[in-house]
């Protein structure tokens, strides 16, 4: 939501002087027409405090609703309605307060016409002022939005380049690779393969690609293989798929941090076995994954999950959809999880 | 003969090892540990003279798991840690190992230890001096691991309320009461955030997220309330350094 234009300190100073000037040359018009100075100061008063409350109310309408400046006849609309209903409020107040002079209910009739026109004039221009502000801080945001969006491609590109090579994960898969050499040839072969055709995925993909869940499964099956084989029988990953949810579609790399994240997270903050468990659900219009790992509460503060790999999956996804709700965690009974929700676009 | 304990938690890194050691008959392989704390236990149950010991484990690192060996052994590490983070303790380590290594390299490093090992007799304090230089880096300032009895607690330093200096060691005062660590308060205050702990007196640290506010006590001194009630002195030193802190 927009911040309001009240917030804003020469505003607020301006805007006050402005509405002192207004009242005082009305107090002294009148008074300078002969009426008593008492009269000219209730009539002031009675008039532009209703039309200052009118105003604030314009101005805050606008901060929810921002018309275009296209819908002219919107606007113009609503400000003769408003003008009018000012009218109606202070003939009828001024009437009540002031009749009593002679003369005076004559010459309010009389100046009725003019008094009308100088509020639709001061309304109108109060209007414009909200809409040209709260349509500047519209576009600024947006604008803001984008260059984050920029700078968050370049980051997320570094951040691929650092996946791609990611040293302790390639270093720790090549040691492995080592060791099985001697004892198990055979198996060396085979993650050599998985291990290729892991970081091959990492480099063809584009960040801001869409794929099915089976395509990004299949890749992740191939990460899980590679853990595997490094950590033994620590890890068990336990992978759960909604087969409706298989088709479905999310960007490109998005499941990998977070299982990345789930795995380290769990394995170095626990001793022995560490289960990881990850399931889909197709629901409607969205697809939602669910990554738990065991921790421990008692060493580690559930900060500690919300690492680098979460927040940049956040991150993306608070860009493609403008929502910050879509990456949830919890920590309940010793196992911290991670819940997903990606909308399905309509035209994917 | 000489006894050799590896200590990796990844089983294939561990077995690149034990293949590598049947080159050597002269280094006898006593057992081999998943995780800081069976290293904790082997190293005080065999005495090893020489280690092979990776650096990110589950629960307590490498590092964290020598300090709580009172006579820490020599030590060669074995791990993918990137060279930055090497040269840090590059100059007391023993040699390291950087994943993946072959047989030459493997062999090298033990020919160092044996050399080393024949020209001085006492090395352990090489590793002594290790450790005070890896736990300065930053990533190990999170935490405080130390033993209490026979258990090892590991404490977030959030929940620390303050450090009190007790003859050769520090007492650092928690929620459960006191743990002791040989350590100095200087090493303290050098490894912890010094934002949020300060040393407010000559014997004492202070966890700033923990003062709940701060009282004139007697002549210039002062004395800090704890949110759990507990008061901690205040020297002048000390007032000038907390006000600098809370931005007052």
């Amino acid at each position: 939501m927009s911040v309001s234009l009240f917030t804003v300190r020469r505003f607020l100073i301006i805007f006050s002087i402005a509405w002192v000037v207004l009242m005082a040359d009305h107090a002294i018009l009148l008074w300078s027409l002969d009426w008593p100075v008492e009269l000219a100061v209730i009539d002031s008063l009675i008039s532009n405090i209703l039309l200052l409350l009118i105003c604030l109310l314009v101005m805050n309408t606008v901060r929810y609703y921002v018309p275009e400046f296209t819908q002219y006849l919107n606007i113009l609309c609503m400000c003769v309605v408003l003008t009018i209903l000012w009218l109606l409020l202070s003939k009828w107040l001024l009437g009540l307060a002031l009749n009593s002079y002679e003369g005076y209910a004559i010459f309010l009739r009389r100046s009725l016409m003019v008094r009308s026109s100088i509020a639709f004039l001061i309304l109108g221009i109060v209007t414009m002022i909200g809409i040209i502000w709260f349509n500047w801080q519209d576009q600024k945001r947006s604008e803001e939005r984008k260059s984050d969006a920029e700078k968050l491609a370049r980051d997320a590109e570094l951040f691929k380049l650092r996946q791609q090579l990611q040293p302790h994960f390639l270093f720790n898969s090549l040691n492995s690779i080592n060791a099985l050499i001697g004892s198990r040839p055979e198996e060396a072969r085979k993650m050599v393969q998985q291990l290729s055709d892991f970081l091959r995925g990492t480099i063809k993909k584009e960040e801001t690609q869409w794929v099915s869940l089976q395509e990004e499964i299949q890749y992740l099956e191939l990460y899980l293989e590679i853990e595997k084989v490094r950590f033994g029988n620590r890890l068990t990953p336990i992978v759960t798929i909604d087969p409706l949810s298989l088709s479905r579609k999310l960007p490109a790399l998005l499941l990998q941090p977070l299982v990345e994240n789930a795995i380290k997270f769990g394995l170095y903050d626990t001793i022995g076995e560490t289960v990881i468990r990850i399931s889909t659900v197709a629901k409607e219009n969205e697809l939602e994954v669910i990554v738990s790992n065991p921790f421990d509460p008692e060493t580690s503060s559930p900060r500690q999950g919300t690492g680098f790999g979460l927040k940049s999956v956040q991150r993306r996804l608070y860009l493609l959809f403008d929502r910050n709700d879509l990456v949830i965690t919890e920590a309940k009974d010793n196992i911290f999880t991670t819940r997903v929700t990606i909308p399905q676009l309509s035209e994917a | 003969m000489s006894k050799v304990i590896i200590i990796d938690d990844e089983p294939l890194a561990r077995s690149i090892v034990k293949e590598y050691l049947q080159k050597h008959p002269e280094l006898e392989l006593i057992t081999e540990c998943g995780d800081g704390f069976e290293g904790v236990k082997a190293i005080q149950q065999h005495q090893p003279d020489l280690i092979f010991l990776d650096i990110q484990m589950p629960k307590i690192n490498g590092f964290e798991m020598l300090e709580l060996i009172e006579q820490p052994p020599n030590v060669i590490f074995t791990t993918a840690f990137d060279e930055y983070a090497i040269k840090a303790f590059e100059a007391h380590a023993i040699d390291y190992l950087l994943k993946p290594f072959n047989q030459e390299r493997f062999d090298k490093a033990v020919a160092k230890w044996m050399e080393q090992q024949q020209n001085n007799a006492n090395t352990s304090a090489k590793t002594e001096e290790l450790l005070d230089t890896a736990s300065q880096s930053p990533s190990q300032s999170n935490r405080v691991v130390v033993k209490n009895g026979s258990k090892i607690k590991i404490i977030p330093v959030h929940d620390i309320f303050y450090l009190e200096a007790a003859d050769d060691y520090v007492k650092i005062h928690t929620q459960e009461g006191y743990f002791l660590k040989n350590k100095t308060m200087s090493h303290f205050e050098q490894v912890l955030d010094a934002q949020q702990f300060v040393r407010s007196h000559r014997s004492y640290i202070v966890n700033v997220q923990q003062i709940t506010r701060i009282d004139p006590y007697e002549k210039d001194n002062h004395v800090a309330i704890l949110r759990s009630g507990l008061k901690v002195p205040v020297s002048r030193g000390g007032y000038g350094k907390l006000k600098a802190v809370l931005g007052l």
